[in-house]
């Protein structure tokens, strides 16, 4: 009986508990300007560089030696000033910044650099990012304020893998795989943030580096929240939670008002269909030109993105300015490509899809099952390509599933990277990387104009002359297109308004999330007065 | 009946290990059959620029290319000496995992259920006792409704009921943002989660005991009690209560694997950092380790489940034989 009881009793204590602090939940991201509090809907797997953490730069708890100025240059951070090259862009030699230390107090020298970059190509260390560095072929420090890198080829986009965030050499005198390292949750680098706490899958808290080398961030305290559903993220902005989130731009722009505003960042995140260069149809050429021409970009961009892209013809984005080609485009002109298909032998059969010789007009696109956006883009592609007689199936796949029938499907690709157009470009395009990798030109396309120009580039130093051979790779690529580009997405965030200064609105890589964003730079805003 | 108690955990302990052994390979086994590769997610997005060569490299030194035999003994004589091994999806040992999220996770589930045998007993009991009143047929009508409404349904409608609307509970998370981990905000954060998944579980035994209870207040006993004049407060709740008390604490450990499943369900729309939401992590991920261990948990709470609801059985009735 007795136990019995025990029982009746515990009840009323449990809904006491419940019952304690049932106030009204306080906003705390109206208080006090010195901290900030995100909300962001992908939380890193690990704080490791070595695992691709802040591997497009902004990494917050570290610096690389060089970083990305917001708009298309690098400028210097833990290098004391640019990269110096030898005429065949193969040597390059960094002089390192003085006087900086690691967040553990230890301090920088060409020691960890030659660390940081040995144990991203040494294979013991199982580095997720090796494959960046593929033509790094030694690293060596000169003394202790200058390192010079050997490449195996004139590699003119060299600095561009100088964003690494360089590591303590303590940290990595083992070689071991990294897939459980102290690292990948305790990171220590020499950024403008220490981490304080990660509590995984609930959020990250960092707290400003005073002794960081460009100046302690007024923005002492970060918070982000990790909440993966759009739409609880943004029904807990509307509720004044958060100082700023990332969400699709449609419902970011619903959100943005009541001291929000809503951003939108151009980019060089672009979707394509990359299309299978063997298959009897989408590997013709006539096809390829014809789905080019028979594609709305700007019909995609207005229903699938609220407007906020850029039709995308090839892979280099305007944002990249000197590289940019403008005339490098296609018009949207379904009746020339209908007309194209006809002269090409691809005759309109009795239910509306074309035939040549027996061969139906048909190929499957695949789409990453869990993007949305992705199979909205694989559905408004099949839709205007059946408008000029060619059926393409859709299959939304796993991931696990694709690199079995990249050689007879196409799949719908995403990426990019402002920073240099060439590690961008030439995996998705020189016929040189077929075969060496999943996603390394995974349509085979072959255009001897394009590789050779892409070469050009790799081994041009000066600025002007290496734009020009980007033009060239760009007018050969139309000439003879083998994916079709559709767009470069913008990125959208909601910011709380009149609390900081300090926003300039970046060009984007494909990473997006809150170290990007309006916060790529957060260690230099400042609370509004 | 203390040793009756005994000798029945035993038993039950000597039936659990080999049962754990065999689910410990089934996650292996099945693991390796599934079409997911571990690699992609020890890549994550790096995968898309690397090369071939490189992935096979990491995949010989991370010993994925080892047959699941081998993987699984590695892990099991790991196990038991103490090392849990390493989580690939969360990129750290896999104790560390579990100490950290464990916790929560029992502190959800500890009070959902608790919550739902409230909710169960007081409303089963109220609604047998004024059979067809209004009451009874309200929570009828309302538990028959909840029970099609899977978990994640009501956890979002009650976000925006009580959030959204009312502003009475916070969303999501354990703590406010930014702040550390405290008894008040954690409570505050832990009751909408804890409702949810409580009001979740609670139909089928709202509905159990409302039976069962209707049926004990037709048994010669309380129809005696009652015509002995006893006070009806008396009558329901000591005699007729008890009574139909004991098929519901067995069915209480049956709905064990609800709370799992619902508590997965639940921690992922409330953002709740525990155990259940590194479920489906560590499936997608193919992270062996973590999830044989996540499985084990799970099973060892099943089978505890369902071993309480016996003792309980003992202790509430003699009369029940231990595994008789």
């Amino acid at each position: 009986m007795l136990k019995r009881r025990a029982l009746f009793v515990a009840v009323p204590v449990a809904l006491g508990l419940l019952g304690a602090g049932c106030a009204a939940p306080s906003a705390p991201g109206t208080g006090d300007p010195r901290s900030m509090l995100l909300a962001d809907g992908y939380e890193p797997e690990s704080l490791n560089p070595l695992l691709g953490y802040g591997v497009e730069g902004a990494a917050k708890f570290y610096d690389g030696l060089l970083a990305f100025d917001g708009q298309s240059a690098l400028r210097p951070a833990l290098a004391g000033e640019a990269p110096q090259s030898t005429p065949d862009a193969k040597t390059w030699t960094v002089k390192l910044r003085d006087g900086v230390r690691f967040h553990d107090g230890t301090p920088f020298d060409a020691e960890d650099v030659v660390a940081t970059y040995q144990a991203a190509i040494n294979p013991a260390y199982a580095s997720t990012v090796s494959s960046d560095f593929d033509m790094l072929a030694d690293v060596r420090s000169l003394d202790p304020h200058t390192v010079r890198f050997d490449l195996k080829i004139p590699y003119a986009a060299w600095p561009s893998k100088l964003m690494l965030g360089i590591m303590p050499n303590e940290q990595l005198a083992e070689p071991k795989s990294q897939e459980s390292s102290p690292p990948n949750t305790k990171p220590v680098g020499t950024g403008p943030y220490k981490l304080v706490e990660w509590r995984q899958g609930d959020q990250m808290t960092w707290e400003a580096n005073p002794g960081y080398w460009a100046g302690a961030p007024a923005v002492g305290k970060v918070t982000v929240v990790f909440a993966k559903d759009d739409n609880t993220r943004a029904q807990r902005l509307v509720s004044g939670e958060f100082d700023g989130t990332v969400l699709p731009p449609v419902l970011a722009e619903s959100v943005g008002r009541d001291g929000y505003r809503t951003v939108h960042h151009r980019t060089a995140d672009f979707r394509s269909i990359a299309l299978p260069n063997r298959h009897p149809v989408a590997g013709d050429r006539a096809v390829r030109l014809a789905l080019n021409l028979a594609v709305n970009r700007e019909g995609m961009i207005q229903a699938l993105l609220g407007g906020h892209g850029k039709p995308a013809y090839a892979p280099i984005p305007e944002s990249m300015g000197a590289n940019f080609e403008p005339t490098a485009r296609f018009d949207f002109d379904p009746e020339r490509a209908k007309k194209l298909l006809d002269e090409a032998g691809w005759r309109v059969g009795g239910d509306g899809i074309r035939e040549r010789g027996g061969v139906r007009a048909q190929f499957t696109v695949m789409y990453f099952a869990d993007d949305s956006l992705r199979k909205d883009l694989a559905r408004a592609f099949a839709s205007d390509a059946k408008a000029v007689g060619i059926q393409v199936e859709l299959a939304g796949v796993d991931r696990s599933a694709v690199p079995d029938r990249l050689a007879t499907d196409g799949i719908v690709l995403g990426g990019g990277n402002p920073i240099d157009p060439d590690p961008q470009v030439y995996t998705s395009l020189h016929s040189s990387v077929i075969g060496t990798g999943t996603y390394n030109n995974p349509g085979q396309y072959r255009n001897a104009e394009v590789d050779a120009a892409l070469d050009g580039g790799r081994q041009e130093v000066d600025q002007a002359k290496r734009a020009e051979f980007y033009k060239q790779a760009q007018r050969a690529y139309v000439a003879d297109p083998g994916l079709v580009y559709l767009a470069f997405i913008d990125h959208s965030y909601v910011m709380r308004d009149g609390k900081w200064s300090g926003y300039q609105p970046p060009v984007e890589p494909h990473v997006h999330g809150t170290t990007w964003g309006p916060w790529w730079n957060v260690e230099a805003w400042k609370p509004q007065a | 009946m203390s040793r009756a108690i005994g000798r029945l955990v035993l038993r039950r302990t000597g039936f659990a290990v080999p049962v754990l052994v065999v689910v410990a390979f089934g996650v292996f086994v099945l693991a390796a059959a599934s079409p997911f590769d571990p690699v992609h997610q020890y890549y994550g997005v790096e995968l898309f620029g690397t090369s071939a060569a490189d992935v096979a490299q990491v995949r010989a030194r991370l010993g994925l290319d080892e047959p699941v035999l081998v993987q699984f003994w590695h892990w099991a004589t790991g196990v038991f000496g103490g090392d849990l091994g390493v989580s690939r999806s969360f990129r750290q040992p896999v104790a560390q995992v579990v100490a950290q999220r464990l916790p929560w996770t029992l502190l959800l589930t500890a009070t959902g259920l608790a919550l739902a045998v409230v909710i169960a007993l007081m409303l089963g009991t109220v609604a047998a006792w004024r059979q067809g009143g209004w009451i009874d047929r309200f929570v009828t009508a309302i538990g028959h409704a909840l029970e099609g409404v899977p978990p994640f349904v009501l956890a979002l409608l009650s976000i925006a009921v009580f959030s959204l609307g009312l502003g009475w509970l916070p969303v999501a998370g354990l703590t406010d943002a930014g702040a550390p981990v405290s008894f008040g905000q954690v409570a505050e954060h832990l009751a909408l989660p804890a409702l949810v998944l409580g009001i979740s579980q609670s139909p089928w035994l709202v509905l159990h005991v409302r039976q069962s209870m209707l049926t004990s207040l037709s048994e010669d006993h309380v129809i005696g009690a009652r015509a002995r004049g006893l006070a009806e407060s008396a009558v329901v709740l000591r005699h007729a209560l008890p009574t139909a008390l004991l098929p519901f604490v067995t069915l209480i450990g049956a709905r064990v694997p609800e709370l799992v499943t619902g508590a997965v369900l639940v921690e992922e729309v409330f953002s709740w950092p525990g155990l259940a939401a590194a479920v489906v992590t560590a499936a997608t991920a193919v992270d062996y380790p973590l999830l044989a261990i996540l499985t084990l948990v799970a099973t060892a709470a099943v089978l505890i489940g369902s071993l309480f609801a016996d003792i309980a059985a003992i202790v509430l009735d003699p009369r029940v034989a231990t595994d008789g």
